[in-house]
């Protein structure tokens, strides 16, 4: 069984969101990039499914070359090949159809993605790839067996969860609940050292024109300071919530 | 060129999502000068859209398309996409829609753009502002396409009343054949859920322990309210991932969030920006989340959640 998980490269969650030239692109000084948590999951499960479904994982980012580093960690986790398609990750649609077109030669029953990534939070990505390929698609999925070219999952949905059977190939929004944060795989020295023996194929992008545009970044409006109550004039909170907020 | 708004509904009653999009439906064909169609699948009250302006009201009746499904329910929104010559698709930002978007994007093989908080500053070219970066930024984004599909946030654009005179017409469209079934749905009946409450009461490791989460409970219920949690609490499995808000968690952007015992970490309060009235209440005065709060109370949760309990169950 081959396994298709695709990775972004995102800032890591605790840096500071900057933009230069005049707003217009976010500012990577400083800032450490990290795999795509929501990747991460799908990432840890198609690394279990080497053993438990005898399968084949290569791991692939759209991205200029600074994106190696979270491929090699992939390497390092356990995927077996990794794919960078080499152009400047624009927006999701052309990000999406670099994948599509990546999956038109080489055929994958399961693509993971993320259920969305940190930074644009679009959540888009999966579901193009899925809808352009016309494969099944679950995202926010927080279970997936195969057994027999068959595919369970469950997804959450509003308050609850769903789930559900279909035949693959099959493409997949991952999230925590897929595995659990405890279940991501730390690299090890001999993790890393077989990664480096792994290959990392570099692959010409088709350079897709983008359908979305970020013309211009802006930070949200510094807050006012906290209107501080004392905890035991807990009237005044429901007071100010009632007619200053008109939030109950 | 007409404006499209896919209609929730959940067991044949519209969603409170639907008629924000319809709201937002309706401002935008106004601005556009085109009329407004809203799709509904299998629902009994979508008569109701006419209220926020909806000119058409297509009800596709189908008992196979009851649970639903991105790749079914795309096929059949694009076969009246078509039919009525359809420039602009609105969803709303939840679970469904959002799974709903990107594949109805690829099909149809146009731009998709989602968590949009206002009508677009610009028509001609299309540019709309998004937040991104968990909302610790903006974007205004221009996007680039015959059709063009946007989901938008919940609670950012509010109900707006406009009396119409649609009409309403139950179609049959028939459903693509897939593979995929759904086996069970597993629902908390009763319960406010994040993506739907105005009030979220959230809380975190300053509960010390599980056990102590009726009293969050209980606040919920007298505030109509869904409950939430922070990361650590749902990484040590005293409530589900579900609960879980923040960065990689779920969103919130309700009305009113009240965090307590949560000290505010940075990817905690990326994922909840953007409520509009923040409370913390928190026995640190240093708690980052002092900073991002409206109001807040420096005090033991364990003094102040059983009185303000009682305060609110004599007043409400």
């Amino acid at each position: 069984m081959n396994i298709l998980v695709c990775v972004s490269n995102v800032p890591d969650t605790t840096s500071k969101i900057n933009f230069i030239d005049s707003d217009s692109k976010f500012d990577k000084n400083g800032v450490q990039f990290i795999i795509n948590p929501n990747d991460e999951f799908g990432l840890t499960k198609a690394v279990w499914m080497k053993n438990s479904n005898n399968a084949s994982v290569t791991v692939l980012t759209v991205g200029d070359s600074s994106a190696e580093a979270i491929l090699r960690k992939c390497l390092a986790i356990g995927a077996d090949k990794a794919v960078r398609i080499d152009c400047e990750a624009k927006d999701a649609f052309s990000v999406a159809k670099e994948i599509v077109l990546h999956c038109e030669n080489i055929k994958y029953d399961i693509i993971i993605c993320g259920r969305e990534s940190i930074d644009y939070n679009g959540g888009l990505v999966p579901g193009l790839i899925a809808g352009y390929l016309d494969y099944n698609y679950i995202t926010n999925c927080i279970s997936l067996e195969i057994d027999s070219g068959k595919a369970t999952c469950a997804r959450e949905i509003s308050g609850g969860t769903e789930f559900s059977e279909c035949d693959l190939p099959l493409v997949i929004g991952a999230q925590k609940g897929l595995v659990e944060e405890s279940d991501l795989i730390i690299p090890n020295m001999r993790g890393i050292m077989m990664a480096r023996q792994k290959p990392l194929e570099v692959s010409k992008a088709q350079n897709i024109n983008s359908k979305a545009i970020d013309n211009k970044f802006f930070k949200p409006e510094e807050k006012g300071e906290v209107k501080l109550v004392k905890s035991d004039e807990l009237d005044k909170l429901i007071d100010l919530l009632e007619n200053e907020a008109k939030v109950i | 060129m007409s404006v499209l708004v896919y209609s929730e509904s959940e067991n044949g009653k519209l969603k409170k999502s639907s008629f924000e999009t319809a709201s937002y439906g309706k401002a935008l064909s106004e601005k556009l000068e085109t009329n407004l169609i809203c799709v509904s699948f299998n629902c009994s009250d979508s008569k109701l859209l006419v209220k926020y302006g909806a000119d058409k009201i297509i009800n596709i009746d189908n008992a196979n398309l009851k649970e639903f499904n991105s790749k079914k329910h795309s096929h059949a929104l694009s076969q009246i996409i078509e039919k009525e010559d359809v420039s602009l698709v609105i969803l709303s930002s939840s679970a469904d829609a959002k799974y709903l978007g990107g594949y109805l994007a690829g099909i149809t093989d146009s731009a998709y753009v989602s968590n949009v908080v206002q009508l677009p500053e610009s028509i001609n070219p299309f540019i709309v502002r998004r937040s991104c970066f968990t909302n610790k930024a903006f974007s205004s984004t221009e996007i680039i396409g015959d059709l063009k599909i946007i989901s938008i946030s919940s609670n950012s654009f509010g109900l707006k009343e406009n009396n119409g005179d649609g009409t309403l017409e139950t179609i049959n469209i028939k459903e693509i054949e897939t593979s995929f079934k759904v086996s069970n749905i597993e629902k908390q009946s009763g319960k406010v859920t994040i993506a739907d409450a105005d009030i979220v009461v959230s809380a975190g490791r300053g509960l010390k322990g599980p056990e102590n989460w009726h009293m969050i409970e209980e606040l919920a219920e007298v505030l109509g309210a869904a409950t939430a949690c922070s990361k650590p609490v749902s990484d040590m499995g005293w409530r589900p991932h579900s609960e879980h808000v923040g960065q990689t968690g779920k969103p919130v952007s309700s009305n009113l969030y009240i965090a307590i015992g949560i000290s505010g970490a940075i990817q905690h309060l990326a994922g909840i920006n953007s409520s509009k009235i923040k409370v913390v209440i928190n026995n640190d005065p240093d708690a980052p989340f002092f900073k991002a709060a409206d109001y807040g109370i420096v005090g033991d949760a364990f003094e102040v959640i059983p009185k303000l309990i009682s305060k609110l169950r004599a007043r409400l």
